[in-house]
């Protein structure tokens, strides 16, 4: 056979999986609905994420509905009969336009989960390279640090960097960032997850770093940037691309959960974590204000979560990095502090 | 394993040590804010923020503010400065719901993951492995708090299968006890089942092909034999390890979340109460205790698990 790279297998292999065509489709699906976000509200909605529309009448198939009766209680979904305006109803007593604030929702969901996806893997790897080249006591000090870090339950650690960083933001140096900014979510679910990528990936660094390509190297007179980033890190891509759709997903859950109890994303900005939140207010005048926004985010966590695992069985395939490990539990290979 | 005990003691007493100065960092030193002004939430007079600082020692040293800051914690003295109400009393009084939510649903999480497990490893085919595995993966996809809002509107509002939630303690009354919390374990276990019969299924599989299986089969054990004592007892190892490391963070993660939907007034529902009005003592005294109990309840796990299985120690030993 001719000479071809291991990327081209894993591709061949990812190709051939049903399910993974699937699952990307179905996340690709999600990313147009959320991009399509400001198309569907300027030309078929005419209205905004913020906009209210508490005493508006509209017409649904010839007959003159209240968006918000007077008890409160918010439009059902019209689906097609007000011209896709109040598609899926109205989100409670402000009468704000659900179908264009799940849109618009999901964008910040989706920019919150990959964000912080991108972050953490980022960090984890570079703590993860310094760690595993110079090992004795950087090692020593990285893995402490993301040993105690893991022993912090995710939820309770995001939680109370959550709440404490709305209340009064964060002013560190050049850095500031006012409490209701994006951000603290985004750097909070960041830091907590670091420590679930990046001990797998020491481990990984400190094996490589005893084969003889990198003594090689280093006897050829590579210096440790040139070993960190030309030797070992080219090493890591196969493991990095199956944590990221992972990562993403796991964090898209934080970010929810985060935004459920209120120490997550911050009014005026909304996501599907505070829609939920919003509609659980609600639940048993108008269900859907909780089940869709819940529904959305579990269709984007479940597609994503397949592809990582379809990623991993073609470019990893002895990998041991399992499902299991986003339990919260994540102990790959029976490492205790 | 004396020496294993006293080395994993020490390294408890670290986290914990360390864990405390990071709830520190976190809610007096990191933030930008004035630190009395955030303690004392967002309807605070100048006296009361005033006395905040005095109490917490925000003028002081920062070494100065930490023992201030635990002793506040520990002596049960922290309020909640918006509600007036004991800290820690209201943490004691919520732990007995957190505590039946969790510790019923993962005695159903467990019996379920080995009972399926062992069927789908000693019965099933193809068909019942990428079940199993479709369940897995639904389970980690979907948030705990939509799956339990969801049941709750359809089992106790529309069909009025389950009593609205509300937490009934066990000394009252046992079995509405139960019948209150059904749903809720339901919900929460339903989240692990097809995680843990996953783990157990491929550990069967893997140990079917050892050799003492082979021996047992050979000396003529009748296989429902070879299978309960020689391949599931060896394959639970890794469940319940599993298991040590799940439990402390559904503790302290997920069934606060649904302990908070069901309206169990657990200590979840504390915390999320908190959260809404930003009152930050009592997440700071959650936080905590959460990771403190996680990270105590995992030196339990480890040390007994070493009592267990020798290698563990030999494992640890050399590190």
């Amino acid at each position: 056979m001719e000479g071809r790279s291991p990327w081209y297998f894993a591709y061949r292999r990812l190709r051939s999986n049903r399910v993974a065509i699937t699952a990307l489709a179905l996340f690709a699906a999600i990313v147009v609905f959320v991009l399509a976000a400001p198309l569907w509200a300027d030309w078929v909605a005419e209205t905004g994420p913020n906009e209210t529309h508490t005493v508006e009448k509209i017409e649904v198939g010839g007959e003159t509905r209240e968006v918000v009766e007077v008890d409160g209680t918010p439009i059902g979904p019209v689906w097609l009969g007000a011209g896709g305006k109040f598609f899926l109803g109205a989100d409670g007593r402000l009468g704000r336009d659900e179908m264009v604030r799940l849109m618009y929702g999901g964008r910040t969901t989706l920019l919150i989960g990959i964000g912080s996806a991108l972050i953490s893997v980022g960090l984890a790897v570079l703590l993860a390279l310094l760690a595993g080249y110079h090992r004795g006591w950087v090692d020593t000090v990285i893995s402490r640090a993301l040993d105690l870090l893991w022993a912090f339950p995710v939820l309770l650690l995001a939680i109370a960097l959550g709440s404490s960083l709305a209340v009064g933001g964060l002013d560190l140096g050049p850095i500031s960032i006012s409490g209701g900014s994006l951000w603290v979510p985004i750097l909070v679910i960041s830091l907590v997850y670091t420590t679930y990528i990046a001990r797998p990936l020491r481990g990984e660094v400190l094996a490589l770093r005893e084969r003889e390509f990198v003594e090689a190297a280093i006897a050829g007179g590579a210096g440790p940037l040139r070993v960190m980033f030309g030797e070992l890190l080219p090493n890591l891509w196969s493991k990095i691309i199956v944590f990221f759709p992972l990562a993403a997903a796991f964090n898209m859950l934080l970010e929810s959960a985060l935004s459920f109890v209120g120490a997550g994303v911050q009014p005026p900005n909304s996501s599907w974590g505070t829609m939920i939140s919003a509609g659980f207010q609600l639940l048993y005048t108008a269900p859907l204000l909780t089940i869709l926004p819940g529904a959305m985010i579990t269709l984007t966590a479940l597609s994503l979560n397949l592809l990582g695992d379809a990623l991993r069985d073609a470019l990893d395939p002895k990998s041991k990095v399992e499902l299991e490990a986003h339990t919260g539990s994540f102990e790959p290979e029976g490492e205790v502090l | 394993m004396g020496r294993f005990v006293i080395k994993r003691l020490a390294g408890m007493v670290a986290v914990l040590f360390a864990i405390s100065v990071i709830v520190f960092l976190i809610f007096n030193v990191i933030p930008g804010a004035d630190p009395a002004q955030r303690m004392a939430g967002k309807n605070a007079t100048p006296q009361l923020v005033a006395a905040i600082e005095e109490e917490w020692g925000f003028d002081e040293p920062l070494p100065a503010q930490y023992v201030k800051t635990m002793g506040l914690i520990f002596s049960g003295d922290l309020i909640s400065y918006s509600t007036q109400l004991e800290v820690d009393e209201q943490i004691v009084e919520g732990i007995p719901a957190t505590l039946s939510l969790s510790v019923g649903a993962a005695v159903l999480w467990l019996f379920f993951g080995v009972l399926f497990g062992y069927l789908s490893a000693t019965r099933g085919g193809r068909l019942t492995d990428r079940m199993l595995t479709g369940f897995a993966v639904l389970g980690i996809s979907i948030p705990s708090f939509v799956l339990a809002a969801t049941v709750l509107y359809y089992l106790t509002y529309k069909i009025e299968l389950f009593p609205a939630s509300e937490y009934v303690p066990l000394t009252e009354d046992p079995l509405d006890w139960a019948y209150h919390l059904i749903l809720p374990w339901i919900t929460l276990a339903i989240l692990y089942v097809g995680i843990y019969s996953r783990v157990l299924r491929s550990n069967m599989r893997d140990v079917m092909n050892e050799d003492h299986v082979r021996t047992a089969r050979a000396k003529g054990l009748p296989e429902r034999q070879v299978r309960v004592r020689h391949v599931l007892r060896n394959s639970l190892i890794p469940v319940v390890t599993l298991f040590g490391l799940d439990f402390g963070a559904v503790i302290a993660g997920q069934a606060l979340l649904v302990e908070t939907v069901f309206s169990l007034h657990g200590v979840g529902q504390y915390a999320l109460e908190s959260i809404a009005k930003l009152d930050l003592p009592p997440i700071m005294a959650v936080s905590m205790y959460g990771a403190f109990f996680v990270v105590l309840f995992n030196t339990v796990v480890d040390i007994a698990y070493a009592g267990l299985d020798p290698r563990v120690r030999v494992r640890e030993g050399a590190r």
